[in-house]
């Protein structure tokens, strides 16, 4: 088990003749991603990375089976995509995209919800299952199958979280990006309580970030939802206020969303925060023993 | 994106909101002019600038007289205001609103951002107007009534009305501020605004509701889709580095330390930041380079990051996701050349080929310092900018 993804997840690529959709889906079936085909307005028939190219997402799922979609057409379109994909049946979408209007993200986030459809970003790198299912953007390589589930709202903070977790020799069980804007389609309370519930995941690096509230409220959920060991980073202590930094969602606002906030939000929630993001393994080994 | 007030006003007009007679004016002949054209014998005149706490700081003043409106726009125009919210420079101020006066009997507070924990737009108001929300908000949250915005359906009615008779509003202006509340939500959904304020709303010697002043945030990426919003844009109001960086799609924000960040994403960019601070040392600034750390975006960020005086080192901090770091350190060579930086660079890859990249930078001849680790490489920028502060 692990948590969304694994082998047996059928993913298509929205946006997948175009730069972004080709490039990735061919690191993706590289990595062994069971990629099933993609969709292309207007390209249906064609094959691109051996693959089956269809004009419509239901015209893919009907074809394929698919479950899983990864969308990677430029934001103007995202809100249709992500519709789309939702309309057609898909469980798992994900969007990489970054710059998506937020007041789109605010309806799709409602529409997914409703349906009980599971939305991965927007501004996201994605999903990943070591060894088995690699949706995004991410290096595949500095991973290895292993029993920490990570979960982020940074991609590149990610990236630092799982090589250190692999040099020490632990192991992912899931990567989870959730993405850097304010509103994510899936925030962190709901992948913690995913990777409480999953015997593979032994323990949880959360990093978040500057503004907003969302570690403020995962603090809460683990303290009373979460019994495995819970290891934390927080970026941005040293970020002025007011200044939005590069992710459309960091931003200190009003005096609310520093880092300081969070760090302590977490301490008093029983997580084993680290000011250090050389240091996350080691502080992981010591909160776990390992 | 911010916009002035002149310009928020507008766009309240437009949705039927009630704001003062008024013109923005570029020079003083222009705010004479239409004080005339205007009429009456007593104006407000206001210092257009991105930034609150104007009033404070002088750039708002009411003005009977030609000589107290020259008096003001030689003041003002062409020169920087400084506010509490501006840094110690201030911004320019190159537009003067000149506007009816109103006749103020009680002062609200109206305004909706929103909300990412309950993922609403949602509606902020209080009867304690022309002061700031967030002292407000955390001295007295019970003076802060709020509504939250359902997306399936938008703003109702009976939400405004609520709002108002708590508000203690009488009948008549009950149906002002449904009007206003209802014009607001509009606007907010149709020109994808991050967040709107009337501060104040007042109440006038008549009894009528009015917006005074507007400040209004655009989402910045739905700007693709309003092109008379980005008309309104007024570089001015930027901060010159940041500008200069966004022509090449950099993400840039100075800071006041003396160690020059180069980053790969922005969630590193604010890490490494940190970890300079951690070691002692103290960050120049925030930049994200991006993913596709090329040669040429590569120079422009070092010239950005040099472009500030204090900076006495460079710390290059890049995680080579799929880009290769042998690539990204031919890169880092071939700008530091181009560039002529003259003080030492700090580089630490990691990733994919880091080896290979280190190798590189190891051979060349230039003042490239290479980390072995993230530690260690923040620890070879602070002691390469003058040790620890």
């Amino acid at each position: 088990m692990s948590i969304l993804v694994n082998k047996d997840t059928k993913v298509i690529c929205q946006g997948f003749t175009g730069k972004n959709g080709t490039f990735h889906s061919e690191q993706a079936i590289a990595y062994g991603t069971q990629m099933v085909g993609g969709v292309t307005p207007g390209k249906g028939g064609a094959v691109h990375l051996g693959l089956p190219v269809f004009n419509t997402v239901s015209n893919a799922v009907a074809e394929t089976g698919a479950d899983a979609s990864v969308i990677y057409v430029p934001a103007p379109f995202v809100m249709d995509s992500i519709m789309e994909a939702l309309d057609a049946g898909i469980e798992v979408i994900v969007c990489i995209t970054e710059g998506v209007p937020t007041l789109d993200m605010l309806k799709c986030k409602v529409a997914c919800d409703n349906a009980g459809v599971v939305l991965i970003g927007p501004n996201c790198p994605g999903i990943i299952t070591p060894d088995e299912c690699k949706i995004g953007i991410m290096p595949g390589h500095i991973h290895l199958k292993g029993k920490v589930g990570v979960v982020s709202r940074s991609g590149t903070l990610t990236y630092e979280a799982v090589k250190q977790t692999t040099d020490m020799g632990f192991g992912q069980s899931t990567c989870v990006g959730i993405g850097g804007d304010p509103i994510p389609g899936t925030n962190f309370i709901d992948v913690l309580s995913r990777f409480q519930k999953d015997p593979l995941t032994e323990a949880i690096v959360m990093i978040g970030e500057i503004g907003g509230t969302a570690e403020e409220e995962a603090a809460e959920f683990i303290k009373h939802n979460v019994t495995k060991p819970v290891v934390s980073y927080i970026a941005g202590v040293t970020a002025p206020p007011g200044k939005r930094m590069g992710h459309a969602g960091a931003i200190i606002s009003g005096g609310k969303g520093t880092a300081a906030e969070k760090f302590t939000a977490l301490e008093s929630a029983g997580v084993s925060v680290t000011r250090n993001l050389a240091e996350i393994g080691l502080t992981l080994k010591e909160a776990t023993g390992w | 994106m911010n916009l002035h007030e002149y310009q928020g006003k507008a766009l309240f007009r437009e949705y039927g909101l009630p704001v003062s007679d008024g013109m923005a004016c570029d020079n003083t002949n222009e705010v004479l002019a239409a004080a005339k054209k205007i009429g009456g014998n007593a104006w407000v005149v206001k210092a257009q600038v991105h930034a609150g706490g104007r009033g404070k700081s002088g750039g708002v003043k009411l003005v009977k007289t030609e000589a107290e409106i020259r008096e003001f726009c030689d003041r003002h125009i062409g020169n920087r205001l400084v506010t509490y919210q501006t840094d110690a420079k201030g911004q320019p101020v190159s537009k003067i609103l000149i506007e009816t006066c109103s006749d103020i009997a009680n002062e609200l507070y109206l305004g909706a951002v929103i909300d990412r924990s309950s993922r609403r737009i949602v509606f902020m108001a209080s009867t304690e107007g022309g002061v700031e929300i967030e002292k407000v908000a955390h001295e007295t949250p019970e003076k802060i009534l709020k509504a939250a915005i359902n997306p399936l359906v938008g703003a109702q009615p009976y939400q405004a009305r609520e709002i108002g008779f708590k508000l203690g509003l009488n009948p008549i202006q009950i149906k002002q501020f449904t009007q206003i509340f209802l014009g607001l939500a509009k606007l907010f959904d149709e020109k994808d605004v991050a967040l709107i304020e009337v501060n104040p709303l007042v109440i006038t010697g008549e009894g009528d509701l009015h917006c005074l002043d507007a400040k209004v945030v655009i989402d910045s990426n739905a700007l693709y889709r309003h092109p008379e919003l980005v008309a309104m844009h007024d570089p001015s109001q930027d901060d010159e580095r940041e500008g200069q960086a966004a022509k090449w799609d950099l993400n840039y924000v100075a800071l006041d330390g003396d160690i020059g960040c180069m980053v790969n994403g922005a969630g590193l960019a604010m890490g490494t930041m940190d970890t300079v601070q951690l070691y002692g040392g103290s960050p120049a600034n925030f930049l994200d380079v991006g993913g596709g750390a090329t040669k040429e975006r590569v120079a422009e960020a070092f010239k950005i990051i040099l472009s500030d005086e204090n900076v006495k080192a460079v710390f290059v901090n890049i995680f080579g996701g799929i880009v290769r770091c042998d690539m990204i350190a031919e890169g880092i060579i071939g700008a530091v050349e181009e560039v002529g930086v003259k003080v030492p660079v700090v580089v630490r890859l990691e990733g994919n080929s880091a080896d290979k990249g280190a190798a590189i930078l190891s051979q060349s001849s230039l003042n490239i310092i290479a980390g072995e680790s993230l530690a260690d490489a923040a620890q070879k920028v602070v002691a390469a900018a003058g040790g620890v502060s």
